[in-house]
């Protein structure tokens, strides 16, 4: 306890007790803290796998790195890139931003928080241990059966897949379950729902495609292990089962999964519009409700994927109806967007550059979306690198544009620093150059017939110039890093400190120091309108004053209660991760591991079992 | 110096995308062999036409749209000493008004979709050249029923006949996609898939295996020969006829290796050897192209295929069986022989 006495007083600490005060941490801020850094880590080992793939391709007929290596490479880059990449880092947002945009102390359940984190660290563990064990998946990100059966690929390569995939899930199912209650139940008193941050209402709404896409994966990956490891036939034609179960499984998660990615890009870019052009997001409640419609929708649309496996031309049409019909509440986000800007004062900061960026591109890779809407136009496309194309276009484009704008507007909140502007806007010139130079081509690659996910092809096609052109788009992608790294390190060393509020913001978060303290809010804040901190500073706009916050009474900081920091969540992870590698290495380690995990459960379950003074319900001032 | 830099880097972009597109016209990119917007089937064109009305619209509204979000950005970019601006906060008439126009233009693409889907999806008049097309780990088999004629890798069509292709697949998924003629369908095992086509234009269009079927499935290609009517009556004339006995004493010898080894296991030469898990090699002299597609059908790619298939093909479900040398030689003068 010393060490959380002291993270609580800020006072300095030796090496081994920091780390063991990040370990055993339960503050919603470490946390998110820890999943960012996770997944800038993974993002860049995806890049390089990325990097990879591109020199391959570059030239017909290279041998640089051969079939299976191919194969491998572009299996563990979607994989890592959508696991572990672009989810973590949206979930870096929810665990930090959460708490401080709805005015609360931490998360409802911050030990299953912390216990979220350390699962997911122990399926990213699990699924990279196949390079050491020499057997990487080669399935592809999205697992087709009957490939992965134990005939087609009998080594432990889809294991490995099949149980990291299956320990990311659990801990994106807790984590899902403790940001809906979060939001429902902690927002600052006078914080209705639709005055709720639009970041917090996409995040909402990405909790629940979470809880309710993630068991369809489960059911998938847990039928697909019992055709593996027991010889079931779930997938097996030649038990006379279908395959395409799978695809619609898989795709059943896969499609709302897309939105689970783009969703929090889509909410951050609504905060971040309103702050830089000084106005509020035009039409927030449609946007709130085209998230939810968009969120709905989405799970109407999974065999969308699955226009060339022959359905008939009946469920082709009704899935082609229902995917274009995601394109109206996608178009009129768009256009909200557009209409925030208008009229407004636009201060053009990096954040700025980066949601402008995000829009820009998110708007090509809709667009591309909408023609293979169309399954005769999709029998072409679908498959080849034009929807290699248009998919970067929405995660990189998108997703991933729209997360850099988050970084560098919340950054100076969370680290205390502002990034520096100059090299703020290189790195995005950069990566907005170096993404179409690298993917633009692709459409047209697309277009003349090369299909995904070959490690070679003939050098008469017509494909040698763009794939080279892509290629060399690529080096201009990672020199756009190279400069954001820069500028972090250079900014930690010496950039200037950050005030509480210094992008004049609208929202809570900007109201307490930067960074915050580690309860928060000394106070807990009333909110009367959206954009409740901006109304008190310049007034609603329609007349009526600024409103000065209440006067602050004076709090003894020292007595606000934070939940103590607990050892039992990565112990339970870790019993978990021993359960779940077991099943590839024997039997008595499954067992050994699940009872194991049977006693850790206990323990943190009843860790406060035995104390009469547990403080104040954890996290909310309430 | 911020407006300048604004002003110039999107503008330097934007010549630099026309330059690109221009110069892509002008090298007929899109005259590659392997095409989707040089249709030569009727199939292809039904499809073709809705991409091209999707893509002009789809072309316009996404220009209006960055152009809309480049101009609010000049527009609207922060002067010294400006206001604080409106705060709107929507304007409900505009909203709901291009929800209705968004929704319309989709009506526009879905009538010509749902028709297309039909379409393309009608039963095969019964006149139609039947053709069973098996994917492979990773090769394709084509068998004619109807004419007794299979081959594999190779698949031959007579122009402006409807064909009915079938698709199964013994082992996992593959995808049939010969761009040219028309979009890919999936080979899925358990089920039997059917593209109907009609190939205009006699010519040679390379196609590929489009679903990951595994190692090699960038080497799982083939080619579709489209020829006239005579033409093709008379290719499925020689087909037809049993395999001439090699007269070369080369030949000869690699007749007798090939029926006193592993090889009658997997192939089938007619009057030889019944093997089914490799292709069938019967008039393997015939074809233009060995390994699916991968390179030109000589006899030194032949020997060296033989020796070493694996090297070839990543992952080849044919075994190294050891013929070297001579050996080799002989297997691949019997087997070019097989006119
Ligand atoms: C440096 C940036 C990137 C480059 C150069 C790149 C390149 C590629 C390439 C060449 C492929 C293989 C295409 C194929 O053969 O089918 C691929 C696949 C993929 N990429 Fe990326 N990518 C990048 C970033 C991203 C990001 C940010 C995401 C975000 C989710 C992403 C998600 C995927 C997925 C899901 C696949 C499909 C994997 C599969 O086929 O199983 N990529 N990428
Ligand atoms: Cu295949």
């Amino acid at each position: 306890m010393a060490t959380h006495a002291a993270y609580m007083h800020g006072t300095k600490l030796s090496v081994g007790s920091v780390l063991w005060s990040w370990i055993t941490t339960v503050d919603h801020k470490r946390i998110g803290q820890l999943y960012g850094v996770s997944a800038f880590f993974f993002f860049l080992v995806g890049g390089i796998e990325a990097v990879i793939m591109r020199l391959q391709l570059a030239q017909p007929d290279s041998t640089l790195v051969g079939a299976q290596r191919f194969n491998e490479l572009f299996t563990m880059h979607g994989t890592t890139m959508v696991f572990l990449a672009i989810m973590p880092m949206s979930a870096a947002f929810f665990n930090y931003m959460i708490p401080l945009l709805i005015g609360a102390r931490d998360v409802a359940f911050p030990r299953l928080n912390a216990l979220s984190y350390w699962v997911f660290f122990s399926g990213a563990l699990l699924l990279h241990l196949s390079f050491l064990a020499g057997t990487v998946p080669d399935a592809g990100w999205f697992g087709y059966a009957n490939l992965t059966s134990a005939q087609f690929s009998p080594t432990h390569s889809i294991d490995f897949w099949m149980l990291g995939l299956q320990v990311l899930g659990i801990s994106s199912l807790m984590a899902g379950f403790n940001f809906i209650v979060t939001i429902i139940n902690m927002r600052a008193p006078g914080m209705t729902l639709m005055r709720m941050p639009l970041f917090v209402w996409m995040s909402f709404v990405v909790q629940f495609l979470v809880i309710l896409a993630f068991p369809a994966i489960t059911v998938a990956l847990i039928l697909l292990m019992f055709d593996r490891f027991f010889g079931t036939l779930f997938y097996a034609p030649a038990g006379g089962a279908d395959p395409l179960l799978w695809q619609h499984l898989f795709w059943i998660f896969g499609h709302p999964e897309v939105y689970i990615l783009i969703l929090p890009a889509m909410g951050i870019v609504s905060e971040v519009l309103p702050t830089f052009s000084r106005k509020p997001l035009f039409g927030a409640p449609v946007v709130i409700y085209s998230g939810i419609m968009i969120g709905f929708l989405g799970f109407g649309v999974w065999s969308h994927h699955m226009f060339s496996v022959g359905m008939g031309p009946i469920a082709d049409s009704a899935f082609s109806i229902s995917t274009m019909l995601i394109a109206v509440p996608t178009g009129v986000k768009i256009l909200n967007w557009i209409g925030t800007l208008w009229g407004g004062r636009i201060q053009f900061s990096s954040p700025l550059y980066f949601s402008l960026g995000f829009i820009a591109m998110f708007t090509l890779g809709g667009l591309s979306g909408v023609m293979h809407s169309s399954p005769p136009v999709d029998l072409q496309q679908t498959d080849s690198y034009f929807v290699v194309a248009h998919f970067h276009y929405v995660l990189f484009g998108g997703s991933i544009f729209g997360l850099f704008s988050g970084v560098y507007y919340w950054w100076p909140k969370i680290f205390g620093k502002l990034l520096d502007e100059r090299l703020g806007k290189v790195h995005f010139w950069l990566m907005l150059i170096g993404f179409n130079v690298t993917f633009f081509p692709m459409h047209f690659l697309g277009l003349i017939g090369m299909p995904r996910r070959i490690y070679t092809y003939a050098p008469d096609l017509g494909w040698n110039f763009w794939n080279m052109v892509s290629t060399m788009g690529v080096f201009v992608i990672v020199l756009s890093f190279l400069v954001f790294i820069w500028n972090v390190i250079a900014t930690t060393r010496s950039g200037a400190p950050a005030p509480a509020d210094p992008w004049d913001g609208r929202t809570l978060e900007w109201t307490i120091p930067s960074p915050p303290p580690v309860y928060n809010f000394a106070t807990e804040p009333v909110v009367h309108a959206r954009d409740d901190f901006w109304v008190q500073k310049h007034g609603d706009g329609h007349g009526a004053p600024p409103r000065k916050g209440a006067p602050a009474a004076h709090v003894d900081t020292a007595s606000i209660h934070m939940p103590p920091p607990s050892y039992w969540p990565i112990l339970l992870a870790g019993a978990l991760f021993v359960m779940f590698s077991g099943a590839l290495v024997s039997i008595y380690q499954v067992v050994g591991g699940g009872l194991l995990t049977l006693y850790c459960m206990i323990r943190f379950m009843l860790e406060y079992h035995h104390q009469t003074d547990v403080g104040p319900p954890a996290g909310g001032p309430h | 110096m911020r407006k300048s830099l604004l002003s110039r880097i999107p503008a330097a972009l934007l010549l630099l995308a026309v330059a690109l597109l221009l110069s892509s016209c002008g090298w007929s990119m899109w005259d590659s062999p392997m095409t989707t917007v040089r249709p030569k089937s009727g199939f292809g064109r039904v499809t073709h036409e809705i991409f091209m009305l999707i893509s002009w619209w789809t072309l316009g509204i996404g220009i209006a749209v960055e152009a809309g979000l480049l101009w609010v950005c000049f527009r609207y970019r922060e002067r010294p000493g400006a206001p604080i601006p409106k705060q709107v906060h929507g304007h409900t008439v505009l909203e709901v008004s291009w929800t209705i126009v968004f929704a319309l233009i989709l009506l526009i693409f879905a009538i010509p979709t749902i028709s297309a889907i039909f379409k393309t999806q009608e039963a095969p008049a019964a006149t139609a050249l039947r053709v069973d097309v098996g994917g492979r780990q990773w090769w394709w088999e084509f068998k004619y029923p109807d004419l007794k004629v299979v081959t594999a890798n190779e698949l031959h069509l007579p122009a402006g006949q409807t064909v009915a292709l079938n698709l199964h697949a013994p082992d996992v998924i593959h995808s049939f996609w010969a761009p040219r003629l028309g979009g890919k369908r999936d080979v899925v095992p358990g089920r039997v898939n059917r593209i109907t086509l009609a190939p205009d234009e006699p010519g040679e269009y390379p196609g590929q295996c489009a679903e990951y079927c595994g190692m090699s499935h960038a080497n799982m290609r083939f080619r579709v020969i489209v020829h006239t009517k005579a033409d093709f009556e008379k290719w499925v004339a020689a087909q037809q006829r049993p395999p001439v006995q090699p007269t070369d004493p080369l030949a000869q010898k690699g007749q007798d290796l090939f029926s006193q080894s592993a090889c009658v296991g997997c192939h089938t030469i007619a009057g030889i050897s019944g093997g089914v898990l490799g292709p069938n090699l019967t008039h393997f002299g015939s074809r233009k192209t060995m390994g699916a597609n991968l390179m030109v059908n000589t006899p030194e790619n032949l020997a060296r295929w033989i020796e070493n298939p694996g090297h070839m093909k990543p992952g080849v479900l044919m075994p190294d069986l050891g013929m070297r040398g001579e050996q080799s030689k002989a297997l691949a003068a019997y087997l070019l022989s097989l006119k």
